[in-house]
């Protein structure tokens, strides 16, 4: 079982509850056309932002190609400084171990920093099931964890509320006074000193990973609060998980991506912190993990990578496609169900959620518009992945609509069917029907008007002489 | 210049006067213009559905019908609809190949090197036309349609255009490039999401300043979605191709406004 998609839901009724909520809709544009602009801004900031890009996209395109083998050497270098490495077929691998180590240790008391792979995994419950207490210690991450949500967003988890409703939440969760103001500065502040506790108490750490290097076995952590350097620093273990492609060769494509990967976020050069861990404390070293734990997560990605989806693979999570998707920006990431929102989102959820019959329909959450393939920093076409998701799911659509498709078709394909089928007459029927009773009638009803059919069609005019 | 008009199954039967305009316009251009009445659609509803084999039916039908202008003299396709021109120049040879006729996907090509969409075909004959004039001066904002924009490249052709005609005037306003929501079965799947997303841009539209008197696009697709919901909504905004619009300035209309 891999993560939450929302039982019983439908992407319909998800979304539909998105779009009533006005003050999720604002919060939501509020913050990705702050990202969309900065973004725009930070790359503009180059020379050929289009020609690093290209770059990126063949540096990620590489990695792929020779994944097992630099798997094996990042994994080489992280057990040569000291760690240890755990290959995760499935998410329920990932977690038995990890609540192992947890336990191993002794610990109660785990701070996390930001990471999706865990949220893929769905590790927090199972810690908190042997008994551990975990701590989010992003703040955004703390925000939803309070909430007892997830994140709506892949680098920013709550922008979906805005600061009077976060203020509210630590009243309510984390007893913060009453008289707490709703400046972002002062929620910080709140925030840091909670979560400073949390830090200094920390037995084990756990974090995701932006960038795996193979060429040193390192993990680069990027983030703005500086809350990745504190929990891979201070706490006695560090559990490092990461989806397989996370990897970079070499410091030259890391750095190439890390050029990218802010900017295209949040606009930044660098994000405020760019950590690098490099095996546990070394002799003489003042901080850093005793024990360093490596968990390196499958789940699925080896069969993406062997099919025509593998492109996905090369993702490297920045968040531009689900700041620019004018789905998005009306619905927020909860309602894409599953852990991946926006329009990358829309690829994995049916792919890495394949498993959960409700995931296929993930991949209609699109109009197709583009803006995400412009977005890409790394150029994936996701326009194309998420019209091929649409191929699959159609092979298996049920009867109806296969029979709807199929009556087009037949009608549509011949000239003479086509000039029957659209006589005024006739289509004044269709409109009237499907409008009271097929589905299709129902939904476009839905708050617009039906287009009314001219009264003579052009290829009418046309004969009579134009 | 010969040219073949791809008709587009939405302008034959919902707005059949965007054809007559277009029609108008290009002769205008000092083209000739054929319209092979065998044609259908392009087949795009069921390609982004997902469903092959049905799409590839509908769209070969349309093939031969261009195939045949081609072939009698035609030296373009145009369509008065960005989405359209889309599929058929850039989606066409990947369907026809992914329904296992390689022989159609080879034809498609060949159609597709030839396809452009009106506002860019009349663009790059802007120099043929004559001077367009509106008699009474109009604002219009321009919906800047995803396809054209993001996958035929078509962006400043349009505007261009409004701006060559005198009395017509494009106002800047937020969004003009974000997608209206139409989506294709995206609108009937998700109507919920789809009309959230129409309701934002005609929020912007409202908002622009100076104001915009009329709503114009180059994809009756989305400009149905976009009227459909203002209609629904009592706003009354008038929605036009803008093939309506350069058609209403030509000098034959004695410089009218558009209909």
């Amino acid at each position: 079982m891999t993560g939450h998609l929302l039982p019983g839901t439908t992407l319909r009724q998800r979304t539909a509850d998105a779009v009533a909520n006005d003050r999720l809709r604002t919060n939501v544009a509020r913050a990705v056309d702050r990202f969309a602009t900065h973004r725009v801004e930070g790359l503009g900031e180059l020379d050929d932002a289009d020609g690093l890009r290209r770059a990126a996209r063949a540096a990620k395109q590489q990695v792929l190609a020779d994944l097992p083998a630099l798997l094996e050497r990042f994994a080489d270098n992280v057990l040569a400084r000291g760690g240890y490495v755990c290959w995760a077929p499935n998410a329920e691998d990932a977690r038995r171990y990890i609540v192992d180590v947890v336990a191993r240790d002794g610990a109660t008391r785990v701070a996390k920093s930001k990471s999706m792979a865990t949220e893929e995994i769905d590790l927090n419950p199972a810690l908190e099931a042997a008994g551990a207490e975990v701590t989010e210690t992003d703040l955004g991450e703390w925000i939803i964890q309070l909430a007892g949500e997830t994140p709506s967003h892949i680098i920013a988890p709550a922008l979906h509320r805005d600061r009077h409703q976060i203020k509210d939440l630590f009243v309510d969760t984390v007893a913060a006074p009453l008289d707490l103001g709703t400046e972002p500065t002062e929620l910080v502040s709140f925030a840091r000193r909670r979560l400073r506790e949390v830090f200094l108490a920390a037995e084990v750490g756990i974090t995701g990973a932006n960038i795996a290097v193979a060429e040193t076995g390192s993990i680069v952590l990027v983030t703005n609060e500086g809350n990745g350097r504190l929990v891979t620093a201070l706490p006695r273990v560090h559990i490092a998980v990461l989806g397989m492609e996370r990897l970079a060769a070499d410091w030259a494509q890391a750095d190439l991506l890390l050029a990218l990967l802010a900017r295209s976020a949040t606009g930044q050069r660098l994000s405020s912190y760019t950590n690098v861990v490099t095996g546990t404390r070394g002799e003489g070293e003042v901080d850093g993990p005793d024990e360093l734990h490596v968990v390196i997560l499958d789940n699925g990605r080896s069969e993406l990578l062997a099919g025509e989806y593998h492109e996905m693979l090369g993702c490297i999570r920045c968040g531009a496609c689900l700041n620019v998707c004018p789905v998005y920006r009306q619905t927020g990431g909860h309602a894409y169900g599953w852990v991946y929102p926006g329009p990358m989102g829309a690829v994995l959820t049916p792919l890495l959620a394949a498993d959960q019959p409700e995931a296929a329909e993930v991949a209609g959450a699109s109009t197709l518009c583009g803006a995400c393939m412009d977005a890409c920093p790394v150029q994936i076409p996701l326009q194309d992945l998420l019209l091929s998701l649409r191929r699959r799911k159609a092979e298996h659509a049920g009867r109806t609509e296969r029979a709807a498709w199929k009556a087009w078709s037949t009608a549509w394909s011949d000239p003479r069917r086509y000039r029957a089928t659209t006589k005024a007459a006739t289509w004044t029927r269709w409109a009237t029907s499907l409008a009271g009773r097929l589905p299709v009638g129902r939904n476009w009803a839905h708050g617009r008007t039906l287009p009314r059919p001219a009264g003579e069609r052009f290829r009418d005019r046309w004969k009579a002489g134009l | 210049m010969d040219v073949s008009l791809l008709i587009t199954c939405v302008v034959d039967v919902v707005t059949p006067d965007v054809g007559e305009a277009a029609v108008r316009l290009l002769r205008a251009a000092g083209c000739e213009v054929r319209v092979n009445l065998d044609q259908t659609c392009c087949g795009q509803p069921g390609w982004n559905a997902g469903f092959t084999e049905d799409a590839a039916a509908v769209a070969k039908a349309t093939l031969a019908a261009l195939e045949a202008d081609l072939d009698a003299g035609a030296e373009a396709v145009v369509v008065p609809a960005g989405s359209c021109a889309t599929m058929v120049r850039l989606f066409w040879p990947e369907l026809f190949e992914l329904a296992g006729d390689h022989d159609a996907a080879a034809r498609a090509r060949r159609v597709g090197e030839r396809t452009r969409e009106l506002a860019e075909f009349l663009a790059s004959r802007a120099d043929q036309l004559p001077p367009l004039r509106l008699e009474r001066p109009v604002t219009v904002a321009l919906h800047e349609s995803c396809h054209m924009l993001r996958e035929l490249r078509v962006v400043d052709q349009p505007r261009a255009l409004v701006d060559a005609v005198s009395g017509c005037e494009a106002v800047a306003w937020s969004g003009s490039d974000r997608c209206c929501g139409f989506g294709g079965t995206f609108s009937v799947k998700l109507p919920e999401a789809s009309v959230a997303m129409a309701d934002e841009k005609l929020r912007a539209l409202a908002a622009a300043a100076p104001p915009a008197e009329m709503l114009v696009g180059c994809d009756t697709s989305c400009l149905l979605h976009l009227q459909s919901r203002a209609e629904a909504t009592g706003n009354d905004i008038p929605v036009r191709h803008l093939a309506e619009v350069l058609a209403a300035a030509l000098p034959a209309e004695g410089g009218g406004e558009p209909a």
